[in-house]
């Protein structure tokens, strides 16, 4: 479809677009004091582009753009996860005592500019689209890391981000340009078509450029080599960035990446082993090591951590290794269990963080020695706490273990080729359970019986029980859930 | 009668535990009654239920069935057989009594009463269930209020005692859910249990996965998941200390009911599905049977705390029932089919799991009123108690004599019925382990004789006399005991028609031939 046809499919973008131009200018007319009135603009703008984005029906299945994005029912899936994050962060956003001294209406037109890449990133079917896209997303990021210029932690965490962005851009990007080189064409349906008739004297050059790749998608998604940045960055950001970056953007990457792989590599919904020209690298062996290295290291790491921000930081890293369990046997199933677990990790992650930042309003540090007695003197956000904490750990009835619950199922469905790979996630799990409990054993375990009992404020509580609540039910009952992800399903397909 | 009783069995405690979150904390005694009053009907929804059970069935009864998740054809399915009654009626039982064990908890006393409600849920839902997906979630519902429970309310060490507790088990589920998963991808993409019982032997024949039979590479994963709980050796070092630093209700309902779930899980999903490796396993569940025994009362006889000793019993008296449980295949073709000994060793297990769950709880709840007074457990730091407390010196004597496994009191009759079944085909083994009687007799003996005999220590000479509270936990459990000492024929016939069908699965559909 051509440029202009496209722009009408397109306005849930266009209406993203207008609300950050509108917001720039209104930050600019208003003073420094009520800047946070720019996070209730980007905030109703975010609901309208929600609406906007469901009523661009679901059945659609179209490419847009000269072919280089496409407008599937899978992308919209995952622009609602990224939508509904960043509403919950742009409201604990506000309050946050470390964004306080700080004017914040170039905050929030950041967080709408990452949005609208993350809408790019997830629906890209272009070399280049998917450059800009994940572009778009890193800038704003390193920006939204730095933010609180006055602290040192936050300006080392937003220089470490970009040095490591911009050297695995690079890498991504010297890699999309040999596959470029070797194909002709940037579009990922050509590019599938021109691979399965590959001269075998270009593999080499083909294994480069998949190395490359998978180093730009690992570094988005923090996997294990690419992960260096993730707990320093997570350490040094204002929480709810910390929060966001550990949710939105992973969501992204793991779109593309599934995109990217699917429409490349696989045939018929599974990764190819033979007869294409990408025989020569065992991609399920190579994803399946990357996964449970990632597992391991965040898992081992976290343990030894004594902030709890920077243990959730580590856990994250985990997660993700979580996720790519299904990456290998990328059929549907594997599909099916990475989305799903994407929604439970929404409601539980965002939850531990934004507890996180209740407690640093209140004592001014993260450690574990801040969760001290906090079951005891303020029992809601403790039991929400421990809610969260177990559903991390993938403890039943809680929405974390329903994701785990798919996960493993996926990847046994797929035979007992891949068992150690379940047998890696699970002791895994049994190990994330120690440092999890961790923060339940100071919340709980020590300290004591209060007369006077605290509560967060009415903004806080609501949040977090909003996330608490169906991070309980969907533990019992997913079956909408799991009706809106098959119904997500379906990509855009091209033959050519 | 009414109807749904056994959604009722389980949800009331739940309602229990609503009601109290929604009592202000300072209502100490409101927050009790509660806790008493949910326990106390779930307790007589128990023993309507017995009343209404029809024991010449061996099949489920009161079945359940709702569809929950029907994209992964996961249901909401309950039902109840012999098997699982005698545990449905002891958990509330146990539960109910326990109320009355912690009713002078001072500390958090809301929480204490909502997580106790909330682990009885968990407890009985697991002996009810017949969706494999819903008896893993009731399993994995238990943790967390045990892992609190210990954590916040036990001992000096608690903390510790807490993460091992929750970590062993962890590693027995998540080993138990790869099996659920294997099983479900496999035998026909269901969880129901009766209807993996029909597909799962003949689904599983014949594949191979790394060179092993699926049949053992699953029963070895629930075999662990199981063996971890009930405990077995070596997976066993967890129990004693838990139940050294576990208050003493958290200590009873272990020891009563959540030791009983190994056993029980191990009858109800490993034996029925996987009969083939029941003969590959048999030898070895009768060794690992002996050597609980043997261990567990070498241990306890080297003990000085006496929560400890009566720990490492449970380690022992779990060990009868495993040797009586390997028993079922005397009525296989090779060991001449001697359905009297099956039937002898796999009722006499159940019936054990029964008799220990009584006799433990009023082992430990003994132990607590000593505890409570004089606020150490060490067995040699008493003597002459006999003279101060004569009343307590004569229900420990009873509940003693019952844990050594006198003749009149139940203990005798199930471990001598796990003897008798287990004596055709495992001879030697039943042989040596009768030793494990005479070190059973040898500690309890000695440790009764080092507590309430000799000169009384003059620092307890201010002791109090056991006081109604907590006699009236005792008497039920010793008058129990006592019954089913004498008379525990109507009992066993509630258990027997569903062993009977159960030793059918298992010789019947079962394959002698060597799997690989």
């Amino acid at each position: 479809m051509n440029n202009l046809q496209s722009l009408s499919y397109y306005w849930p973008e266009l209406l993203l677009v207008t609300i950050i131009l509108t917001a720039v200018i209104y930050d600019l007319l208003t003073k420094p004091s009520e800047s946070q009135r720019v996070g209730l603009l980007v905030f109703a703008g975010l609901i309208l582009t929600l609406f906007a984005n469901w009523f661009t029906s679901a059945e659609r299945n179209i490419t847009l753009f000269l072919d280089s994005l496409a407008l599937d029912p899978f992308a919209q899936f995952f622009k609602t996860i990224i939508i509904f994050s960043t509403l919950f962060v742009i409201l604990i956003s506000r309050k946050s005592n470390e964004l306080r001294n700080y004017r914040t209406g170039e905050y929030y037109t950041l967080i709408a500019i990452m949005v609208f890449g993350m809408f790019l990133m997830v629906s890209a079917i272009d070399l280049i689209m998917v450059y800009l896209s994940i572009e778009v997303v890193s800038i704003s990021s390193f920006i939204l890391a730095g933010y609180l210029k006055k602290d040192q932690r936050s300006n080392e965490s937003s220089l470490k981000y970009v040095i490591y962005g911009a050297f695995s851009s690079g890498l991504m990007l010297f890699g999309l340009s040999i596959l470029f080189g070797l194909t002709g064409t940037t579009k990922f349906f050509e590019i599938q078509n021109a691979l399965a008739g590959l001269d075998t004297s270009s593999h080499f050059a083909l294994i480069i450029a998949s190395i490359f790749i998978l180093a730009g998608f690992g570094y988005k998604i923090s996997a294990v080599p690419f992960h260096f940045w993730t707990p320093d960055v997570y350490e040094g950001a204002p929480t709810p960035v910390t929060a966001y970056l550990s949710v939105a953007p992973k969501a992204a990457g793991f779109a593309l990446a599934i995109r990217f792989f699917h429409v490349l590599f696989t045939d018929a919904g599974l990764l190819l082993d033979s007869g294409n020209g990408i025989s020569t690298i065992p991609w399920p062996q190579v994803l399946a090591g990357i996964s449970v290295a990632t597992m391991t290291l965040g898992n081992l790491v976290a343990i030894q951590q004594s902030s709890v921000k920077r243990m959730l930081a580590y856990s994250s890293i985990a997660h993700a290794g979580y996720m790519l369990m299904a990456m290998p046997i990328l059929s549907g199933n594997g599909v099916f269990a990475i989305m799903i677990y994407l929604v439970m990790y929404l409601f539980m992650n965002l939850g531990a963080f934004f507890v996180v930042i209740i407690v640093k309003n209140k004592t001014g540090g993260e450690t574990f020695e801040d969760f001290r007695g906090l079951g005891w003197e303020m029992p809601i956000v403790g039991i929400v706490m421990a809610l969260f904490m177990l559903s991390l750990t993938g403890i039943p009835p809680t929405a974390g273990f329903i994701g785990k619950f798919y996960l493993f199922a996926a990847v046994i469905k797929a035979g007992p080729a891949f068992y150690w790979l379940v047998f890696a996630g699970a002791v895994n799990s049994v190990i994330s359970l120690y440092y999890y409990m961790h923060v339940v054993k100071v919340m709980f375990f020590e300290g004591e019986s209060k007369k006077k009992l605290l509560f967060p404020s009415v903004l806080e509580s609501t949040l977090i029980i909003t996330l608490a609540v169906p991070t309980l039910l969907l533990g019992i009952y997913w079956t909408p859930i799991a009706e809106w992800i098959t119904n997500s399903l379906r990509f855009y397909y091209q033959s050519i | 009668m009414v109807s749904n009783i056994l959604s009722w069995l389980i949800w009331l405690p739940v309602a229990g535990m609503v009601a109290i979150l929604l009592i202000p904390r300072n209502k100490v005694e409101v927050i009790k009654i509660v806790a008493a009053v949910s326990t106390g009907l779930q307790l007589w929804l128990a023993i309507m239920l017995w009343l209404n059970f029809d024991s010449a069935t061996g099949s489920f009864q009161f079945m359940e069935n709702v569809a929950w998740i029907p994209s992964f054809n996961i249901s909401y399915a309950l039902g109840v057989d012999g098997l699982s009654l005698p545990m449905v009626i002891l958990t509330p039982l146990l539960s109910f009594l326990c109320i009355f064990v912690s009713w002078k908890i001072d500390r958090g006393v809301k929480g204490y009463f909502a997580l106790f409600l909330l682990l009885d849920t968990g407890m009985i839902g697991v002996f009810l269930a017949l969706d494999f997906f819903l008896f893993f979630v009731f399993w994995e519902v238990m943790l967390l209020p045990m892992y609190f429970l210990i954590g916040m309310w036990g001992g000096p060490q608690r903390e510790y005692a807490a993460i091992k507790f929750f970590l062993y088990t962890l590693v027995g589920s998540v080993l138990m859910l790869i099996a659920i998963l294997s099983l479900y991808f496999t035998c026909g993409y269901t969880f129901s249990i009766p209807e993996l019982i029909e597909s799962a032997p003949s689904a599983l024949d014949g594949s191979l996965w790394w060179g092993m039979s699926a049949i053992k590479v699953i029963w070895v994963l629930l075999f662990v998941g199981f063996a971890i709980k009930i405990p077995v050796f070596p997976f066993h070092t967890w129990l004693p200390l838990v139940h050294v630093e576990a208050p003493t209700a958290v200590s009873v309902i272990l020891a009563g009911v959540l030791l009983k779930m190994g056993i029980y899980g191990i009858l109800r999903i490993n034996y029925p599905m996987l009969p083939d490796a029941v003969f590959w396993f048999a030898g070895a569940l009768a060794v690992l049977g002996l050597i609980n025994i043997i261990w567990g009362a070498m241990c306890a006889l080297a003990q000085k705390d006496l929560k400890k000793l009566v720990a490492y019993s449970s380690i022992n008296h779990m060990g009868f029932a495993m040797l009586g449980m390997a028993a079922v295949i005397a009525a296989s073709g090779l060991h001449g089919e001697n359905y009297i000994a099956a039937q002898a060793g796999i009722t006499g297990a159940v019936f054990q799991m029964f008799n220990h769950g009584t006799i433990s709880a009023m082992l430990f709840i003994l132990v607590g009123v000593i505890y409570d007074r004089a606020h150490h457990r060490d067995i040699d730091g008493f003597g002459g108690l006999a003279k101060q407390m004569p009343v307590y010196a004569g229900v420990t004597m009873v509940a003693f004599m019952a844990g050594l496994g006198l003749p009149g009191l139940s203990g005798f009759i199930s471990e001598f019925m796990c003897f008798m079944g287990a004596f055709p085909v495992f001879r030697v083994i039943v042989i040596i382990s009768t030793l494990g009687i005479v070190l059973n007799a040898a500690y309890f003996l000695s440790a009764y004789k080092r507590i309430f005999f000799g000169e009384l220590n003059e620092k307890y000479s201010g002791l109090s006399e056991i006081d109604g509270r907590e006699l009236f936990t005792l008497i039920p459990l010793a008058v129990i005991t006592l019954i089913l000492g004498v008379y525990p024929g109507p009992f066993l016939n509630m258990i027997k028609e569903t062993m009977s069908v159960l030793i059918d699965q298992v010789v019947l559909i079962g394959n002698f031939a060597v799997i690989p």
